[in-house]
């Protein structure tokens, strides 16, 4: 009779913290999963048939070789330097234009650097010259 | 009495099987979701300090330009030339359109200049040098 009535006995496994466990692993997968975002550097360019003559004082060319060499108003600058030169500019003159000319074999690596280090010095105005 | 007894009849809706059917809802939605491949083609982007996020996806559009100067635009290769034929109709689609340009860092900026003129032709002016963060 004994060993009967053991027998009767069901096994569950609790299912009380069934939904605890679905909600940790939600929240697990919501914290490690990221999407993945589209980040770059905003830029407006310039319209169509917008030329217009501005005065050369408030203008500074910047010219990048296809060896990604920088030139800033005639004389060679480092690249990593170019953001604390800009920044100089802009503080004598805050109408500062920056104009970026490119070889046509520059790397864009090169050109994207230059925009950077202009942006890092929080120059708005930028405008992009044809390559030569 | 015997009314009385008919009244304490409770009526409940089982509320055991809950879980299992928010876990069947969850594994139908897992099997059925597609995660979207990322199109284009594959580019090694340049990198930057000074990178923003872009705010919206829908406004955006995408120009991949590939290692060996290939354009890509929807999944369809196009030669420079159509650039502004193809930007001008997702212009005039969405006037708040962003062109993401996703070029590889290897490209020559004498074709990225040319994409620039195309898109200055096509009036889609705000653009997004897509790039990956650099280390400091």
């Amino acid at each position: 009779m004994l060993t009967k009535k053991r027998l009767k006995i069901k096994g569950e496994i609790p299912s009380a913290s069934l939904s605890d466990i679905a909600f940790l692993l939600l929240v697990f997968f919501l914290l490690v999963s990221t999407i993945d975002q589209d980040k770059g550097m905003g830029f407006v360019l310039p319209g169509k048939g917008g030329e217009f003559k501005v005065n050369p004082k408030n203008i500074t060319n910047v010219l990048v070789n296809a060896a990604g060499q920088v030139l800033m108003n005639d004389s060679e600058v480092q690249p990593r330097d170019i953001s604390r030169e800009a920044q100089r500019l802009l503080s004598q003159n805050p109408l500062m234009i920056f104009s970026v000319q490119t070889a046509e074999n520059t790397k864009y690596q090169n050109y994207i650097d230059v925009i950077d280090q202009l942006k890092l010095a929080n120059a708005t105005r930028i405008s992009i010259a044809d390559t030569e | 009495m015997a009314i009385k007894k008919k009244t304490k009849v409770k009526a409940e809706i089982p509320t055991s099987s809950m879980p299992d059917i928010i876990f069947m809802l969850l594994i139908f939605f897992m099997m059925t979701t597609v995660m979207r491949e990322f199109e284009g083609l594959k580019v090694l982007l340049p990198q930057a300090r000074k990178i923003e996020k872009v705010e919206t996806k829908r406004h955006v559009a995408y120009i991949f330009v590939g290692r060996d100067g290939v354009i890509s635009v929807d999944d369809k290769l196009i030669q420079v030339d159509d650039v502004r034929k193809v930007m001008y109709s997702k212009r005039v689609a969405n006037p708040q359109l962003i062109v993401s340009l996703r070029a590889d860092r290897n490209v020559m900026m004498g074709l990225i200049s040319r994409i620039h003129n195309e898109l200055r032709e096509a009036d889609a002016l705000r653009l997004n040098y897509s790039a990956t963060t650099a280390a400091y």
